[in-house]
């Protein structure tokens, strides 16, 4: 189905090894665990003990990651972090490129987000759209002290000026590449997955060319390209 | 394109994707900036043939809330007085670039003869004594919000069902969402095609209260009613009136819902609309968050994702 049409000119050179068309896992449930336990570090670090620090998680998988990063947050502080979930759906700049989409789940803390250090929490920054888009939904539900962004996985190709404060793991990669990522939460296991392009989850660029018929899946097995 | 003409157009996904879809909306009623910027551009007209506060302003706020533009038509006023047609109407409309209409005329089966002639989304506020299908979604959104649960939910549908397109919409509606819904009704007041209908008739409110845990009392609607449809309006009161007396008969958690407009003292006492089990101004709020749902699925997206082809 969403095939990129001939993009052979791989213009970023993809890392060796994704040419068997199947999935690889680049991280595993430690690796992926150290790396939050290292960005709980880091947030306590540049907000100085998160005692203003709220979290919001994008769903679908950056939900699960804000809690997990709000009990890490909690163990070395002993003390409760707010933490919540934004949809962004409703904000999206390509909702007129496919059928209107389900929504996610929002439930932002009751403490609201007027003056707090909100940090945006993601499993993959991509195009930084779904970024932008978040920055717009808090716009219209407060004004915080500032907001500050903690992905999973950075893979790169922004299309938006737009960078993470705190980033898992740099994974540096092809447009014709999906990066999925699977959470005990929502999908039973915990990887990060690069595959090529065409599974469920396809990038934008190739959403965009098949004129916004995305994949019959849906998202539905584990896929985040929706977060573009 | 996609309408919403008739609550038997949607599937069990369908119907459950709106009413989720309406319960994340519903927070935006709680937020300081009540608005999202989703349909940004869109314009949305409401042609309304016949009066109307609740739908109309309910529709109105769900469409601004989603930032589409709103024209409101009624035929008071237009063109419509001096004779125009509701094919030149659309017409009309349709040039001045509507990606949505919401329509409610006083013939049935209005809303699918428009679907025919304008190339925008037409959603169906009520044609005649036929359907009102986003009546019919948030009286299950309600449902589902006060008892917790649709599926085997026993709903008693009480009044002048001949009349009401509300009562048809529950029907249809209930009936894919998996509830048991009873009609209770005088019998001049049922209409013949009854037996098609995927729901049981009874003539005695007494018996089926007990057994029921919602109540929905319709209005009589004198103003369809050329002939007598019953001997007086106190009698209809006495047998088919949701009084105090007969309040106690429902089970302690069984609430009373109402469509509105509600007749005090006909079909619900002023003591019943106003208990606390009585849901009727929680239907009103309700009903703009289902509609934000409506309209975001039929006209947020390169296509609806809801409704009838």
């Amino acid at each position: 189905m969403c095939a990129q049409n001939g993009a052979e000119g791989d213009p970023s050179a993809g890392p060796p090894g994704t040419g068997a068309g199947e999935l690889r896992a680049v991280l595993e449930g430690p690796e992926i665990r150290r790396a939050l336990t290292r960005i709980a570090h880091e947030v306590l670090e540049r907000t100085k003990g998160a005692e203003d620090v709220t979290l919001l998680g994008i769903p679908s998988r950056g939900a699960p990651l804000a809690r997990r990063l709000a009990e890490r947050i909690e163990r070395v502080e002993s003390r409760t972090v707010p933490c919540g979930a934004l949809d962004i759906t409703m904000y999206r700049d390509d909702l007129h490129l496919a059928p209107a989409r389900a929504l996610g789940r929002t439930d932002i803390p009751q403490e609201g987000i007027d003056g707090r250090v909100v940090v945006l929490v993601d499993d993959v920054l991509f195009s930084g759209r779904t970024v932008r888009a978040a920055l717009d939904a808090l716009n219209d539900l407060g004004r915080p002290r500032a907001v500050q962004l903690a992905v999973l996985v950075d893979r790169g190709h922004r299309e938006l000026p737009i960078r993470a404060d705190y980033v898992g793991k740099n994974l540096p990669t092809s447009l014709r590449e999906t990066v999925r990522v699977q959470l005990e939460e929502t999908d039973g296991r915990d990887a990060v997955l690069l595959g090529p392009a065409g599974g469920p989850g396809t990038p934008a660029e190739a959403l965009r060319r098949s004129a916004g018929r995305p994949g019959p899946g849906g998202e539905s097995t584990g896929s985040e390209e929706e977060n573009r | 394109m996609r309408h919403l003409l008739s609550t038997a157009d949607l599937g069990h996904d369908e119907a459950v994707l709106i009413l989720d879809t309406a319960r994340e909306l519903a927070q935006i009623g709680e937020r300081s900036v009540k608005k999202l910027p989703t349909l940004r551009g869109r314009t949305v007209v409401n042609l309304f043939y016949e009066d109307s506060t609740r739908t109309r302003t309910s529709f109105e706020l769900a469409a601004k809330r989603l930032s589409a533009d709103v024209i409101n038509f009624s035929a008071k006023g237009s063109s419509v007085a001096k004779g125009e047609s509701l094919k030149d109407t659309a017409l009309t409309l349709q040039a001045m670039g509507a990606d949505g209409v919401v329509v409610r005329h006083g013939a049935s089966g209005a809303a699918h003869r428009l679907a025919g002639w304008v190339d925008g989304s037409v959603v169906n506020a009520g044609d005649g004594t036929h359907e009102h299908p986003t009546q019919a979604l948030l009286d299950a959104y309600t449902m589902r919000e006060r008892t917790g649960r649709l599926a085997g939910l026993r709903v008693a549908i009480v009044g002048d069902v001949l009349h009401s397109r509300v009562a048809r919409s529950n029907v249809l509606l209930l009936h894919t969402l998996g509830a048991e819904v009873t009609l209770v009704a005088p019998p001049t007041l049922v209409p013949v095609s009854v037996g098609t209908w995927p729901c049981q008739v009874s003539y005695d409110l007494d018996e089926v209260l007990p057994k029921s845990d919602v109540v929905m009392m319709l209005r009589v609607q004198a103003e369809r009613m050329n002939e007598a449809f019953f001997p007086t309006a106190r009698e209809y009161s006495r047998r088919y009136g949701l009084d105090r007396d007969r309040f106690a008969l429902m089970g302690e958690d069984a609430i009373v819902m109402h469509p509105g407009p509600m007749v005090r003292g006909m079909e619900i006492s002023a003591e019943v609309a106003d208990s606390p089990r009585a849901t009727v101004t929680r239907q009103v709020a309700n009903g703009v968050s289902v509609r934000m749902a409506v309209l975001y699925l039929l006209l947020g997206g390169s296509e609806p994702a809801i409704g009838q082809r």
